[in-house]
């Protein structure tokens, strides 16, 4: 029997759980506020996933091409998300983030300039104009680093490093803190607070072909929804069109769009620039429809439409796949990226540094002088805890709030590039202001209920008592297959269908995985807790994959193609029943404001002639 | 596919002992590739830290055959086929369990540095800063906090001067800020008597280590020490203030000092 009053307690007014970039700028916002503030990492600080993110951050400044303005980016959101977004999400979006941009500049960060002495602006997959605030390859880097040495020296703000949340704690519906674990001692730790801001980011672990590190397990999205919390658009899995393919140990491994933003080509085996080929209908207006338009373009015409390479993410990902499927791929099952030929070698380095010393450190490859081999790979969720936008609390549990790739809303269907560090930082203050506007109704903490904290404990430490069982790496490889093959770009109802009895198989195994050893910095112990994360989360997918039965943006079916105009007016939502199974159920999209339809559905030749 | 072996410490604060491991290799594998291999194969839990596997987080730093390495970063096809390969924790920092070292004390170094404070913006509203004017800070903002620079340094591995010296990574850190082209503070009298920029003797191992290739020594330490020299060492400064009785530190917050 566990006593509950032996394990440490801390008490805070706010509880963040994750430090990127969404959970460090509500850290800063809740502490800015006057909240007695604490974050849990499961890292080290300044090592979450955000530091691998490399292009760059959206905002509508229009320090590049003065044509630019929130209208433009917000019409560039919706479109890219296949008008599944919540529109209040992508309008509050476009319209704040070119302050949250130049915040960071007064905390320190260091963007790359224009001719000017402004902060620069990239093209990206998807953005009518020039507008990712950057620096070089390694955009994610300068935001957490930013981040990180602003909110250390902020008042009343604790954080707690290496430090894993297990399982949220309620005081009846509401929010009451966590139980958490140290990976250094093993030793169990109650965090009891007002509030709780999800900053956790997605699942992409549950993929064997990934970008995402460890980190991404799901849990975040699997400790909300066991404590009631709705999932949303969880069938929109990003694969990003370009991870590394070779050598096998690094596949996977993000390849940024950064490239092709700095005029980088698609290329197939038989040397042919495959993109112009899959150009779809809706985008076909605004795309070059020749390699001598593209090319003017990437020379600064600005008359000149996009090349089709930044088609989004969704569109070039499918083309890679189906060059592939065609027998026209990349000796090691890619397409060629190639930057070689498009610009000097001395911008190259100058632009992707990182990309530079990833392939030569990696692939024994210099990038200056031969193409990469590039292919799809799991990246980002666009769906999770589904939020108000505004507060980005939770819809159903009073307390708890959610923010950056944790949260629902913003992407829709598919992200665009360079949304996602502007999510962070935009829904991240969003949530810190939520949590301190809630904060000021709760007078007392929250209760804490120690059969809760018994119950979390005792599942944690079965997986080290059991005199023996599965070794969770194992089960933790299998799950990866599964998902890799039945839940991948291409979906049908009977691979989903076995994906989720695969899944059962799966979770049945996971409850008796076995952890060797002491709860001293173990590995394997953490990897078996993260399992229940890693299947929920998995689950969570495959059923709302099944479920839509049309081809939309991230979401293709090969059993249902092409989008289909009653799926448009739903978004699917997930929750746990109190049998403990997940139900599904179609939630009906709210009409849009008339001026945001207006704008969002505008030819942008009115958008920018003002007409709208 | 062919067998290598590793020597991996393990073991804790008490004490240990290398274990040997014996891993099948494909090709392009790193070290951090062979670690996670004995973790599902062999070892369960062998206690290694890292992240993202890309080198861009800077969390599975280690030593490798006695190098300071990033493991996500290491080829074990630059070893002699024949080679053993050994693998043990950061030497300069206390032992947590196997491969993990207790790092934290370079989060406390952070936090002494007084943080960044801008200049106002200009007329027009706008902060304004040149290319080539922060070309030389964005390369020490490269820095991933690995720590190898620390890992390796004398003053902190050799002689345990921690109390004396915050180490190469944040005496970069502190030229990024002094460098800095909108930042108002002055933080050079605290990086001669509190930072203890002074204990460096430009054997230039950081630099050697660093896996963003930044140059540490050259660009960033040797110029922080001149200015650290030029405020308080150059001998006709020195008498002038002598003579009229002036404090260098006080001196520059008035303005009195460029």
């Amino acid at each position: 029997m566990v006593d509950v009053r032996e394990i440490k307690t801390v008490e805070h007014d706010v509880l963040i759980i994750g430090a990127g970039g969404a959970g460090l700028r509500a850290a800063i916002e809740c502490s800015n506020a006057g909240l007695d503030t604490a974050v849990l990492t499961k890292s080290l600080l300044g090592k979450a996933h955000t530091v691998m993110a490399e292009g760059g951050m959206a905002a509508a400044m229009g320090n590049v091409d003065p044509r630019d303005n929130w209208k433009v980016h917000f019409r560039d959101t919706m479109r890219g998300g296949k008008f599944l977004n919540q529109w209040r999400m992508a309008e509050l979006h476009a319209k704040q983030a070119p302050d949250r941009v130049r915040e960071l500049e007064e905390w320190g960060a260091v963007f790359d300039r224009t001719p000017d002495g402004l902060i620069n602006q990239r093209n990206f997959g998807g953005h009518r104009f020039p507008r990712l605030a950057h620096v070089g390859d390694r955009t994610g880097l300068e935001l957490i680093r930013t981040l990180q040495d602003h909110a250390v020296h902020k008042g009343r703000l604790q954080v707690y490093m290496e430090c894993k949340a297990l399982r949220l704690l309620k005081d009846g519906d509401r929010m009451a803190g966590c139980v958490a674990v140290w990976r250094e001692t093993g030793r169990f730790l109650i965090v009891r607070a007002k509030a709780v801001i999800m900053a956790t980011g997605g699942g992409g672990r549950a993929w064997r072909v990934t970008s995402n590190s460890w980190e991404y397990s799901g849990d975040g999205l699997t400790m909300a929804y066991d404590a009631g919390a709705e999932l949303m658009d969880v069938e929109f899995t990003q694969f990003h069109p370009t991870g590394m393919v070779w050598p096998p140990s690094v596949r996977g491994t993000l390849v940024t769009e950064g490239v092709r933003g700095e005029g980088g080509i698609l290329k197939n085996n038989k040397g042919e620039r495959f993109m112009f080929r899959y150009i779809p209908e809706r985008f076909a207006p605004e795309t070059a429809d020749t390699e001598e338009e593209a090319a003017r373009w990437l020379a600064g015409d600005k008359n000149a439409r996009r090349p089709p390479e930044l088609l989004t993410r969704d569109v070039v990902a499918r083309a890679i796949k189906a060059e592939v499927e065609a027998g026209r791929g990349s000796p090691h099952g890619g397409a060629f990226l190639d930057i070689a030929s498009q610009r000097t070698a001395e911008d190259i380095k100058r632009k992707l540094p990182s990309m530079y010393h990833q392939f030569k450190e990696l692939a024994e490859l210099d990038i200056t002088k031969e193409p990469m081999e590039v292919g799809p790979t799991l990246h980002y969720f666009m769906g999770g805890i589904r939020v108000d936008p505004d507060t980005q609390a939770s819809t159903t549990v009073p307390g708890l709030f959610a923010c950056g790739e944790a949260a629902a809303g913003l992407h829709g269907a598919n992200r665009l590039g360079g949304n996602s560090l502007s999510d962070l930082i935009v829904f991240g203050r969003l949530a810190g202001l939520g949590a301190a506007d809630y904060i000021k109704g709760v007078s007392e903490l929250p209760a804490l209920d120690e059969d809760q904290v018994r119950d979390a404990i005792r599942w944690a430490t079965s997986f080290l008592n059991r005199e023996s069982g599965e070794n969770p790496y194992v089960i933790h490889e299998d799950l990866q297959e599964l998902m890799q093959t039945k839940v991948g770009i291409i979906r049908n109802a009977t691979e989903l269908s076995q994906a989720l009895e695969g899944i059962a198989e799966l979770r049945k195994r996971a409850e008796n995985a076995k952890a060797h050893a002491a709860s001293q910095y173990n590995p394997g112990w953490h990897e078996a807790m993260d399992l229940h994360s890693l299947l929920t989360t998995a689950e969570a997918v495959a059923r709302a994959a099944l479920t839509r039965e049309e081809s939309r943006g991230a979401h293709t079916r090969e059993d249902f193609e092409g989008e289909r105009e009653e799926w448009g007016k739903v978004n699917i939502v997930l929750r746990k029943l109190d049998d403990g199974s997940m139900e599904v159920r179609k939630l009906e999209r709210d009409e849009p404001p008339e001026e945001l339809a207006k704008i969002a559905f505008a030819t942008i030749e009115d958008l920018e002639a003002g007409r709208v | 596919m062919s067998k290598r072996t590793f020597r991996v410490w393990r073991g804790d604060a008490e004490g240990g002992r290398f274990v040997e491991y014996n891993v099948e290799v494909g090709p392009g594998m790193v070290i951090l590739d062979a670690l996670h291999r004995i973790q599902a194969e062999q070892s369960p839990d062998l206690a290694v830290r890292w992240n993202c596997k890309a080198g861009k987080c800077g969390s599975c730093s280690m030593e490798v055959n006695g190098k300071p390495r990033l493991s996500c970063m290491t080829r074990i096809s630059d070893y002699e086929p024949e080679q053993i390969i050994t693998v043990q924790p950061l030497k300069t920092f206390p032992i947590i369990r196997d491969l993990v070292t207790d790092v934290s004390w370079n989060f406390e170094q952070n936090k002494r540095i007084p943080p960044f404070r801008p200049k106002a913006p200009g007329p027009d509203g706008k902060l304004r800063m040149w290319q080539e004017d922060v070309d030389r800070i964005q390369e020490f903002r490269k820095c991933i906090e690995c720590f190898l620079c620390q890992d390796v340094c004398h003053v902190l591995r050799d002689h345990e001067k921690k109390q004396n010296f915050v180490g190469p990574r944040f005496i970069m850190r502190i030229a990024s800020l002094e460098m800095h082209p909108l930042d108002t503070v002055d933080r050079i009298p605290q990086t001669l008597r509190e930072f203890g920029s002074g204990w460096c003797n430009i054997t230039r191992c950081c630099t050697e280590v660093c896996p963003e290739h930044i140059n540490i020594t050259d660009n960033a330490i040797i110029p922080t020490k001149e200015r650290v020299v030029d405020r308080f060492y150059d001998p006709v400064a020195m008498l002038t203030r002598k003579i009229r009785g002036e404090d260098p530190a006080r001196a520059r917050e008035e303005g009195k000092v460029p």
